[in-house]
C-alpha cells in the first residue's frame, strides 16, 4: 500500500531526477553517436549531437515544457553516484481525457539487463498513475525491440494496434506496436487496491 | 498528367489566414463538429485570436505539415480542412486529418472526395509509404469513408475518449502504398 511518504522518485537502484547541465549533455552526447541505442530509442532519422547541441535541446525541451505543460521529463540517475543512466519520459498528456504515453531508455548497454529499465518504468508508471492520475498509458514499440516489448509484457501492458510495415530501416521493413495500460489494471498489479 | 489538386466535387487549395478564420471560428460554435474531430475540449476563440493561432501555425514545420483548405468545385466555397502530418520520413508515414465543418455538406461524398485526392497526393507527390488515421468509435459516418477509401483496421485503443460519462475507443487504421496503388494505379499513367 503506497502512501504520501513512499517515495516517487526513488527504487532500488535508480533515482528519477531533474536535467544536469553541468554533467549530463556530454553523457548524452555519447548516446547520440551510438545508433544501436539511437535506433531502439526513437523512430524518426537519427542524427549524432555534439554536447552543446544537446544543450540546447534541454533548453527547448524545458521551453515547451514551460508552454505546453504536458510533458514530464526525467532523467534516470544511479542511485550511489547520481551517475546518467537514462531518459523517462511522459508526454502528450492529455489532461481531460486522462491519457499520456510513456518513453524511457537506459543509454549504455552495459547498464541495461540488469533491472533498471523495470525498476524506471516502474516509477514511471506510479507518477502518471498516482500522481497524474492519468485513466491510461500507451506506449509505442517497434517490433525489432525485443527488450522494450519484453518489459512492457511483463508490467500487463496489452498490446492494441499492430500499425503495419510502420518502419523502414536498414532496408527492412517493421511493424510499429502500441501497447496500452489502464489505470485499473495497473492498480490491481500493484496492489494499490485490495483484491 | 492529371491536376492533382482537383477532386469530383471538390478542390485542396492554400490555407489563407485571414479568410479561414472567420469560418473557422463559426466552425468551432458546433460542438458536435468538434467533438468527431479532436479530444480536445473546445474554446470558443475570437475570430482574431483563431487568425493568429493559424498565422503561427501555418508556418510551423512546413516540411512535415501539409495542410489545405476544402473548397467545393462548383462555387468555391470553404467546406472544410484537410491535412497530412508526416511523423517519419525516414519510413515515410504521415497521419491524416480531415474535417468537414460546412453541415449541409455531411454525406453527400465530399469528404471522400477530399480523402482521395490528399490520398493521391500522399501516394503520388509526397511518395509516402503508408498513410495513418485514427477516428473515434461514435463517429460512424467517418469510419465507413475510410474503409471505403482502403483504410484497414490495424487495431484499437480501448476506453480513450470520455464523453458524456462514458469512454470510448479510438481506432487505429492504416493504407499501404500497394494497397493504394492496386486500387488507383490507373492514375499514374503519365505518358
Amino acid at each position: 500500500m503506497f502512501t504520501i511518504q513512499t517515495p516517487l522518485f526513488e527504487d532500488q537502484d535508480i533515482r528519477l531526477g531533474p536535467i544536469d547541465y553541468e554533467h549530463d549533455p556530454e553523457v548524452e552526447s555519447r548516446w547520440t553517436h551510438d545508433s544501436e541505442f539511437m535506433r531502439l530509442m526513437g523512430l524518426k532519422p537519427i542524427r549524432p549531437l555534439a554536447p552543446s547541441m544537446v544543450k540546447k535541446g534541454y533548453e527547448a525541451l524545458e521551453k515547451e515544457i514551460e508552454e505546453d505543460k504536458n510533458l514530464f521529463y526525467f532523467t534516470i540517475r544511479a542511485r550511489e553516484d547520481d551517475r546518467l543512466l537514462g531518459k523517462a519520459v511522459l508526454e502528450w498528456i492529455d489532461w481531460t481525457n486522462g491519457n499520456g504515453y510513456l518513453r524511457l531508455g537506459i543509454g549504455s548497454e552495459k547498464d541495461r539487463g540488469r533491472g533498471i529499465g523495470s525498476q524506471a518504468l516502474e516509477l514511471l508508471l506510479r507518477f502518471a498513475f498516482a500522481e497524474l492520475n492519468l485513466f491510461r498509458v500507451t506506449i509505442v514499440i517497434p517490433e525489432y525491440n525485443q527488450a522494450a516489448l519484453g518489459l512492457v509484457r511483463k508490467f500487463g501492458f496489452v498490446e492494441e494496434v499492430r500499425r503495419r510495415q510502420a518502419i523502414l530501416r536498414d532496408d527492412q521493413i517493421w511493424d510499429l506496436l502500441v501497447f496500452g495500460l489502464l489505470r485499473s489494471e495497473w492498480a490491481v498489479e500493484t496492489r494499490e487496491v485490495e483484491g | 498528367m492529371e491536376d492533382l489538386f482537383k477532386g469530383r466535387f471538390v478542390r485542396l487549395a492554400g490555407v489563407d489566414p485571414e479568410e479561414v478564420s472567420k469560418t473557422f471560428a463559426q466552425w468551432n460554435r458546433d460542438s458536435e463538429y468538434k467533438r468527431l474531430l479532436d479530444t480536445d475540449p473546445t474554446r470558443l476563440h475570437s475570430i482574431k485570436a483563431t487568425k493568429d493561432w493559424l498565422e503561427k501555425h501555418i508556418q510551423e514545420e512546413p516540411e512535415n505539415t501539409y495542410w489545405f483548405a476544402v473548397r467545393a468545385l462548383e462555387d468555391d466555397r470553404l467546406l472544410g480542412d484537410i491535412d497530412l502530418a508526416v511523423i517519419n520520413w525516414g519510413s515515410r508515414d504521415a497521419f491524416l486529418g480531415i474535417g468537414i465543418g460546412e453541415r449541409a455538406f455531411w454525406d453527400k461524398g465530399y469528404g471522400s472526395d477530399a480523402l482521395g485526392v490528399m490520398l493521391q497526393y500522399a501516394f503520388l507527390e509526397l511518395n509516402l509509404r503508408r498513410v495513418s488515421l485514427n477516428v473515434f468509435e461514435y463517429n460512424q459516418r467517418a469510419v465507413r469513408s475510410y474503409e471505403k477509401a482502403g483504410f484497414k483496421l490495424e487495431g484499437r485503443e480501448p476506453q480513450f475518449v470520455p464523453r458524456e460519462g462514458r469512454r470510448y475507443d479510438v481506432l487505429h487504421t492504416g493504407l499501404l502504398r500497394e494497397e493504394w496503388m492496386e486500387e488507383n494505379g490507373n492514375k499514374t499513367n503519365t505518358k
